[in-house]
């Protein structure tokens, strides 16, 4: 059954989001001969032309003075009006900040089932099959919409990007979205994400808990981050504590991540905090008690003090990178 | 201030998580208020605090569900409702529940929390919101209202948003909004004399269907390395580099 696709595209700090990307590959590989239409909503400085060197077949740019900044009003009514002018069968998106606001509307507005946080997709006896995890990683379990529309948000870093191919042709549209009366108003954005890098996106991330001690603690991690391109997160006892801010609190009740490399700083492994990173491919800790837990979820252990060990490991990091 | 939480009970965020012919096992875990929905039952409690009004708790459950709803009222709510879900019942069908109860009455202000530390989904409260036809801001990290407005500084992945909506509306509550309380002992004993209303979807008029379904469920398989580095801190430090570089090819 030949699928129309539709995702949401995503620009943050003036570039396209690779999860954005990661939402075109998985809907390449659920087309089964329909079509892949990547729309955004408002970003008007993006051409469209990297979305279909990324596998979309046609690119819809919607423009709207009221779109500049998210407002699930203002979002949701664009798309809607996209949604309807494409017809499309699935709608994704990243399990971004937007994408979890958006979804669950776009997808009651349709009386849609959806699938969030995605980390995987596949087709199975001519069917959509979603993998997710539930207890944050605790557990998965494969889900399908049983009817109708499919809505799903895709969690960054999980679904392989298609490689860029510069020589891959598609239509890029412009489309005008109808106004509409906000119901809510930003009135201020302020900026606090420290290393620049998304913490749930990051393909490395270092982490500090109780163990870091201080606010001043955390510079050594900071440092290290820098090194490696790599995002700070922090266990709940570390936020608990005012050493840092609750965005970076990984685990049950904080962002889930799973990048390629996570480094443990002075933290013992509980159980809510496992939750959160314990999917990451390969995980390091570094404590200074060799009995604490973290370490047998760890694939490399280093037992001492992290004040010692991380500026160590920047250096050696600086001298392998460069 | 007429304000109705939406609560949901789940598990313990201690609890092991086991699967059994594909089912997680429920029978002996501890069940709590999902820990985000606890903050938005305190912040209510808050808001009733200063403007006055009521606070009314909602959950969609099984009989397990009143102990929830009891420790909600233990905290200060006025009223509590439980509402039984049909079998297989999804976010779809559990927010058509939730909207077919609140449509009609008069509330100002929804809260919930951002998301379910169970299901993890994050999606009821928004569809509740959509089925109400009332705008929402999610996952608030600071919450004021006066004169018909809330003005909510809201997490938006690290950075925080200042924004402003006219109520109703429905707000979901972000770690870092507040501190929830403990019930008191005079709080407990008021809660055990209270009813507990409990409706089915017959009750309600829903009749739909769930829109998704669960094909498979499996534990998490961990398969770590588990090696632990000797030397000193130098050594160490340059043999964990050599080892993510050429055995674990991650940097
Ligand atoms: C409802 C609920 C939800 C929760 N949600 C989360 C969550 O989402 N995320 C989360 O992380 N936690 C969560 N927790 C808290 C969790 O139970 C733990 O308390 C927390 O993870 C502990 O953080 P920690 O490992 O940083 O601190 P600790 O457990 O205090 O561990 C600190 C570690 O640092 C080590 N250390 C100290 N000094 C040094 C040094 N100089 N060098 C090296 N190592 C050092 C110590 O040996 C120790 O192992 C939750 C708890 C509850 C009840």
């Amino acid at each position: 059954m030949a699928r129309n696709i539709l995702v949401v595209a995503e620009v943050r700090n003036g570039q396209l989001r690779p999860v954005s990307f990661e939402c075109i590959a998985a809907g390449r590989a659920i087309a089964e001969g329909g079509s892949v239409t990547a729309v955004l909503l408002s970003q008007a400085d993006v051409d469209g032309s990297e979305l279909i060197a990324r596998g979309a077949d046609r690119v819809v740019l919607v423009k709207g003075e009221h779109l500049k900044e998210y407002t699930p009003d203002g979002w949701l009514s664009a798309l809607q009006q996209v949604y309807l002018a494409e017809k499309a069968d699935v709608v994704l998106m990243g399990h971004t900040g937007i994408g979890r606001d958006l979804l669950p509307r776009f997808a009651m507005r349709n009386a849609a089932g959806m699938i969030s946080d995605a980390i995987a997709v596949k087709l199975e006896g001519g069917q959509v099959v979603f993998t997710r995890p539930i207890y944050a990683g605790k557990a998965y379990v494969t889900q399908i919409v049983t009817e109708g529309l499919i809505v799903a948000t895709i969690r960054p870093n999980n679904v392989a990007a298609l490689e860029a191919d510069a020589g891959r042709s598609g239509d890029v549209v412009q489309s005008e979205a109808a106004p509409v009366d906000l119901r809510t108003v930003v009135k201020e954005v302020v900026r606090q994400a420290a290393t620049g890098v998304d913490l749930t996106a990051a393909k490395i991330v270092v982490a500090g808990g109780r163990g870091v001690k201080s606010a001043e603690g955390f510079k050594p991690l900071y440092e290290l981050a820098e090194v490696l391109g790599a995002a700070v997160g922090a266990s709940r006892a570390a936020a608990d504590a005012g050493f840092c801010d609750y965005a970076l609190q990984i685990g049950q009740t904080g962002k889930t991540v799973t990048p390629d490399l996570y480094i443990a700083c002075g933290i013992s492994g509980a159980i809510q905090h496992l939750a959160g990173m314990s999917a990451s491919k390969v995980i390091v800790a570094i404590n200074k008690d060799p009995e604490a837990p973290i370490f047998k979820v760890a694939d490399y252990g280093i037992v001492g003090d992290l004040f010692e060990v991380v500026p160590l490991l920047t250096r050696e990091f600086k001298a392998l990178l460069g | 201030m007429e304000i109705l939480v939406l609560l949901k009970q789940t598990f313990d965020t201690e609890a092991k998580v086991t699967v059994k012919d594909g089912r997680v096992v429920d029978d002996d875990v501890t069940l709590v208020i999902n820990p985000y929905d606890e903050y938005a039952v305190e912040e209510a409690l808050k808001i009733r605090e200063a403007h006055g009004g009521t606070v009314t708790v909602i959950s969609v459950g099984g009989d397990r569900v009143d102990e929830a709803l009891r420790r909600a009222l233990a905290m200060g709510a006025d009223e509590a409702v439980a509402i039984t879900p049909p079998e297989n019942a999804d976010e779809f069908v559990v927010a058509n529940l939730l909207a077919a109860w609140a449509k009609g009455k008069s509330f100002d202000l929804l809260l919930a929390g951002n998301v379910s530390v169970d299901t993890g989904a994050g999606q009821t409260a928004l569809r509740v919101a959509e089925l109400l036809g009332m705008p929402h801001v999610a996952a608030a990290l600071k919450l004021e209202v006066a004169g018909g407005t809330a003005t909510v500084h809201r997490d938006a992945e690290g950075d925080t948003e200042v924004v402003t909506v006219s109520l109703p509306a429905l707000i979901t509550a972000q770690q870092g909004l507040n501190e929830p309380r403990y019930p008191s002992v005079p709080g407990i004993m008021k809660a055990k004399r209270k009813q507990i209303a409990r409706l089915t979807a017959a009750d309600l008029g829903v009749d739909v269907a769930p829109k998704t379904a669960i094909t498979s469920v499996y534990q998490a398989t961990q398969n770590r390395r588990n090696r632990m580095l000797g030397g000193t801190a130098e050594e160490q430090a340059r043999e964990l580099v050599n080892l993510l570089r050429s055995e674990a090819k991650v940097v």
